[in-house]
């Protein structure tokens, strides 16, 4: 083991892991983590703290995992390249160590014109990869990017995110291949609602023996509505929704729409474990938190292992 | 070439209140090529500065003069015959002209016109397009001859994020995707195998980060008597 975290404890165990997202409250108000907390509470295996995401302004990703940390769980913390620059960021980095924050999960972050401060500048001094790498050779090496040694090395499990659906599609598994030559632990991917593509995905990514040097998560939301699923499909940039999903919501009388949902999302873990290299389910339920539970139940997921 | 916007007409007669007299200044370089701040631009604009100060029962009294160009203090220069006769500079050139124009005559109120953009391209005729950013330390070798520092809106070095769709970007539905521009020109010139090496972490010091750059030929410079 690199590192003391959760779910590389039970990957190497060779378990199925589950994890799933709490967003930070635009607040200051720890109670707002909580709450979220335990809904996830004994359900999931980890949980992924977000850093502003979509840009708009929260509760930082940091103070939030260490709320949760208290809470019990082994957060997953997100970080991205938009608001810091390298000293900032491997400061963070031995921060959050010290602070006995375990996962690392490395991400671009979204434009800052999607959120409330579109004003904002950006910094993007490292990319996503590059910060991957940064956390490795803190990690590994016990070196900053400027070449000197620390005193103290963080131990963290470092992942990163992957969307199989975005453009150009014959470069995404080859992407993958970088993250991992960078240093990546684990992956979760950008949700699927298109299994037979990310199986085509996985596919090449199984050719390259990536699924044997990285754990792959595959991610799922929940759809609530048809209109939600034409929502997403529309405009979330590299978001793949396929017709027959959309149709098949909308064929069921609105108020049963979101139970539908939810079943397509079990009957699509299902799916996804069968697939040779998934190593773990990663559920995203923006603000529908509380259906986390019932998801995983469902999918045979429960109960956890210790 | 440099390109740059006009100022909104509001906006120039608010800095220009109060002057009566005033010397506006075009440039004859990139400006006038981008149709911003030429010849041309300038009487445009004498003229709707006149109009709005009538309007207004007011007055103005506009010297129209374009220079070869506002980076070099020989052509500058040439204004000194009748610079003393007006209250104020607007100029009209890049933000580089503005600056030195300024610098010539220090005891001079000097104005922008220009909202002075990015180095860039025409496209066609009427539309300019960004493609560097003076970063110091160019990596187009790496990147099948398209900049990822001025044409990624996150200026990755390896990207693309997951946000690239149809080969736009995340951010603008019209702009395309510089990664997808990248892996494109790869695999037409058969370098696919360059997509996969991780660009290292880029040295910003060469950029704006390090600091204002100077470029010193010590070959040519004029020597100075001792
Ligand atoms: S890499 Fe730097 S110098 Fe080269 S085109 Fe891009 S910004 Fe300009
Ligand atoms: S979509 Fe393409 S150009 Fe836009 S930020 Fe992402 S990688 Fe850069």
């Amino acid at each position: 083991m690199k590192t003391k975290s959760n779910i590389e404890r039970l990957l190497e165990k060779g378990e199925f892991v589950v994890t799933s997202e709490c967003g930070p409250p635009r607040g200051s108000d720890a109670e707002a983590v909580r709450k979220k907390g335990n809904l996830l509470k004994e359900v999931v295996d980890g949980v992924n703290v977000t850093d502003n995401q979509t840009s708009v302004v929260r509760m930082s990703s940091l103070a939030s995992c260490v709320i949760l940390k208290e809470m019990g769980f082994d957060p997953i913390w997100q970080l991205v390249c938009r608001d810091r620059n390298r000293i900032a960021i491997q400061s963070d980095i031995l921060g959050a160590a010290a602070l006995g924050i375990n996962n690392i999960l490395c991400l671009s972050g979204d434009h800052q014109s999607f959120g409330d401060n579109p004003k904002a500048k950006n910094v993007y001094d490292i990319d996503s990869i590059q910060l991957i790498h940064t956390v490795k050779t803190l990690r590994d090496e016990g070196k900053f990017l400027g070449g000197d040694e620390l005193k103290g090395t963080p131990s963290l499990f470092i992942g990163a995110a992957e969307n199989p659906f975005a453009d150009p599609y014959e470069i995404r598994a080859m992407r993958l291949g970088k993250k991992v030559k960078a240093g990546c632990d684990f992956i979760q991917t950008q949700c699927i609602y298109n299994v037979e593509k990310f199986s085509k995905w996985m596919g090449e990514v199984r050719e390259r023996g990536l699924h044997k040097q990285c754990a792959i998560l595959a991610g799922v939301t929940p759809l609530k509505s048809a209109g939600m699923a034409k929502y997403m499909k529309k405009n979330v940039p590299g978001m793949d929704v396929p017709d027959s999903l959309i149709e098949r919501l909308a064929a069921v009388p609105k108020e049963n729409q979101a139970q539908e949902g939810i079943k397509i999302c079990v009957e699509m873990i299902r799916q996804l474990k069968e697939i040779e290299g998934v190593r773990g389910v990663h559920i995203m339920a923006i603000e529908w938190e509380e259906k986390v539970a019932e998801i995983v139940k469902a999918a045979g997921l429960s109960p956890r292992p210790a | 070439m440099i390109v740059g916007n006009r100022k909104p007409l509001e906006e120039i007669l608010e800095m220009v209140k109060p002057y009566k007299k005033i010397l506006l200044l075009g440039c004859n370089e990139c400006i006038t090529v981008c149709a911003a701040g030429g010849e041309r631009e300038v009487g445009v604009l004498a003229s709707e500065l006149k109009l709005s100060r009538a309007k207004n029962g007011g007055e103005i009294e506009i010297k129209e003069h374009t220079l070869e160009r506002q980076c070099d203090f020989e052509y500058i220069d040439q204004i000194k015959p009748f610079v003393d006769d007006y209250e104020a500079i607007v100029s009209m050139a890049c933000g580089a002209g503005i600056q030195y124009t300024a610098e010539r005559f220090p005891g001079k109120v000097v104005l922008p016109a220009i909202n002075t953009t990015f180095l860039g391209v025409t496209l066609e005729q009427g539309v300019w397009s960004e493609r560097c950013q003076g970063c110091g330390e160019c990596i187009l070798h790496l990147t099948g001859g398209i900049c990822p520092v001025a044409r990624c809106a996150k200026s990755l070095f390896n990207g693309p994020c997951g946000g690239s769709s149809n080969g736009k970007c995340e951010v603008n539905p019209d702009t395309p995707c510089a990664w997808q521009l990248i892996v494109d020109r790869l695999k037409e010139l058969g370098q696919l195998e360059n997509y996969e090496k991780i660009i290292e972490v880029k040295n910003w010091s060469t950029s704006r980060d390090g600091g204002p750059r100077t470029r010193v030929r010590e070959d040519l410079r004029i020597p100075k008597d001792s």
